[in-house]
């Protein structure tokens, strides 16, 4: 595990820079950080409703929801997700919102 | 990076088939790196575990797929591994090159990359194995800016399509794979770059029934060639057969002395609906009863040629066996016109109509094959708004569980007990 320093706060991430204790260690810090390695150039309240609503997903179900359920409970289309996040659901706001990294046949 | 000791792979240097160790210690020479694939393999082989951490997302701004992360639990032994990220580099149609653009990207990889490669990927893609995270985008630039190429697919989208080489050199092609494949291809970018389905989704073209793509085992929608006319006998070129002029199969089994071509034994006997026979010397089919199974034109290529109203037929649903077995695709249109004048109209209505169900009602990592098993063939054809017909099935269904709808019953699932107790009493 590596640590990763930011604005004075440290976090555990994996290789791939995902928080290593998920939403447990998220915070704001933790935001801005993401936002500078993940192609980001201003965040935006679109940006907050993705973050919400995957960890609200999270929380209430202990996966990552679906792409399309993402699309559907924000109403912003895929093409819109990668305006915003340019790495794309899993890599850009999934990392941003500290839930844990997309696995399987990827 | 050093040297390691590898005496188990060495092993895999002896025989006659291409050793790829000897190749990957040829690399090593020039690259270093490949010291630790080395290394970290032959670990595995005494191990015998694999090495590699479990999964891994990296990628390139744009794209949710395209790139495989893989980093080695063992990378303070061998670094030159640490990061061993995969590159699948989306291959032209066929996967016919010109030396020009091998030699360009061999460059770019040799520099940025281990100089390790798959030719090819099962799907197809070319892939460029090994490299380090803060090299991926630089790859990407060049691939994209200098060679004009781009990424194929990875994740829960459409992977890379692929074909047989078809029409460039095969007389069997009933459609033009390479084109289609292509136009596919680049029509489906968005879906190909941008993970958006439940699960992964493959398509394949093969030209014909032969299927040497193996479209109706490996893709989720199966396109392969097929003709609805009659297949074409050159009588002349039978005769010729016959006497010996021509070795069967275009000499595929001319290793082993067979004896004399007997095309009653090897032909006609072998046809699986027993719809050819022989008037003297002339070969007669009766067309109506024949399957396209492939092999008398197999046997006889100079004499026997697929028709001329050509295109393919639509199949659907195959996967490896995770989760719920393994399936071959399953057919669901028995034919379509291939045109590139309309730009596979016909192809293309039929896979947006499967996406646009599939989307909705797949489950999360459940392939379309599995899904259309979910609800059962009548309501995936209903989906798929084809009329069904018996050649949808092998045979009819054996069990009597058949579901009517409430319009097609006289009188609906709406019934009162009391009537019914008015004729039966307790």
């Amino acid at each position: 595990m590596a640590s990763i320093e930011h604005n004075g706060k440290s976090f555990e991430v994996d290789e791939d820079g995902f928080l290593a204790k998920g939403m447990t260690e998220w915070n704001e810090e933790w935001v801005d950080y993401v936002k500078s390695i993940e192609g980001i150039t201003e965040l935006t309240e679109e940006h907050r409703k993705v973050i919400d609503a995957l960890q609200e997903y999270y929380k209430k179900n202990g996966i990552a929801p679906m792409v399309r359920i993402l699309s559907k409970t924000t109403g912003f289309p895929l093409k819109r997700i990668y305006e915003l996040f340019p790495s794309g659901p899993g890599k850009g706001a999934c990392k941003m919102a500290g839930l844990p990294k997309p696995t399987g046949c990827v | 990076m050093p040297k390691h000791d590898t005496p188990l792979l060495d092993q895999l240097e002896s025989g006659p088939w291409p050793s790829f160790v000897s190749d990957l210690k040829r690399q090593a020479e020039q690259n270093p790196q490949c010291w630790d694939i080395l290394g970290q393999l032959e670990l595995s082989y005494v191990d015998k575990i694999t090495h590699w951490k479990h999964g891994g997302i990296v990628g390139v701004f744009g794209y949710g797929g395209g790139i495989v992360g893989r980093y080695s639990d063992v990378p303070k032994q061998f670094p030159g591994v640490a990061h061993f990220h995969t590159v699948r580099v989306n291959q032209p149609s066929s996967k016919f090159y010109n030396t020009k653009v091998l030699r360009q990207i061999c460059e770019i990889w040799e520099r940025r990359g281990s100089g390790m490669t798959n030719m090819h990927g099962s799907t197809g893609d070319m892939v460029l194995l090994g490299t380090f995270t803060e090299q991926l985008e630089e790859i990407f630039y060049e691939l994209t800016h200098d060679v004009g190429v781009d990424l194929g697919g990875s994740g829960g989208n459409l992977r890379t399509p692929s074909c047989c080489l078809g029409k460039a050199r095969c007389e069997w092609a009933c459609y033009d794979t390479a084109a289609a494949c292509h136009h596919i291809t680049n029509a489906y970018q968005d879906e190909l770059h941008r993970p958006a389905f439940p699960y992964k989704f493959k398509t394949k073209f093969s030209g014909c029934p032969n299927d040497c793509v193996a479209a109706i085992a490996r893709s989720d929608l199966s396109v392969i060639g097929n003709w609805r006319d009659n297949i074409r006998i050159n009588q002349a070129e039978v005769k010729g057969y016959l006497k010996g002029d021509y070795a069967p199969s275009g000499g595929a089994f001319s290793g082993r002395d067979w004896g004399k071509f007997d095309i009653q034994k090897e032909v006609i006997a072998l046809c699986p609906t027993g719809c050819m026979w022989m008037e003297g010397d002339v070969l007669k089919i009766d067309d109506a009863e024949c399957t396209h199974c492939m092999h008398c034109i197999n046997v006889m290529p100079r004499a026997l040629r697929p028709g001329v109203v050509t295109g393919a037929t639509i199949l659907m649903g195959a996967k490896a066996p995770i989760l719920d077995g393994a399936q071959m695709s399953t057919l669901v249109v028995p034919f379509i016109k291939m045109d590139m004048e309309n730009e596979f109209a016909e192809y293309k209505a039929i896979i947006e109509k499967a996406w646009d169900w599939w989307m909705e009602e797949g489950k999360n990592r459940e392939r379309i094959g599995e899904t259309a098993q979910r609800v059962g063939l009548p309501a995936f054809l209903k989906v798929m708004e084809v009329e069904p017909i018996p050649q949808h099935v092998k045979e009819p269904r054996s069990n009597p569980y058949v579901f009517w709808k409430d319009e097609e019953v006289e009188g609906g699932f709406e019934r009162s007990l009391a009537e019914f107790r008015k004729k039966h009493p307790m």
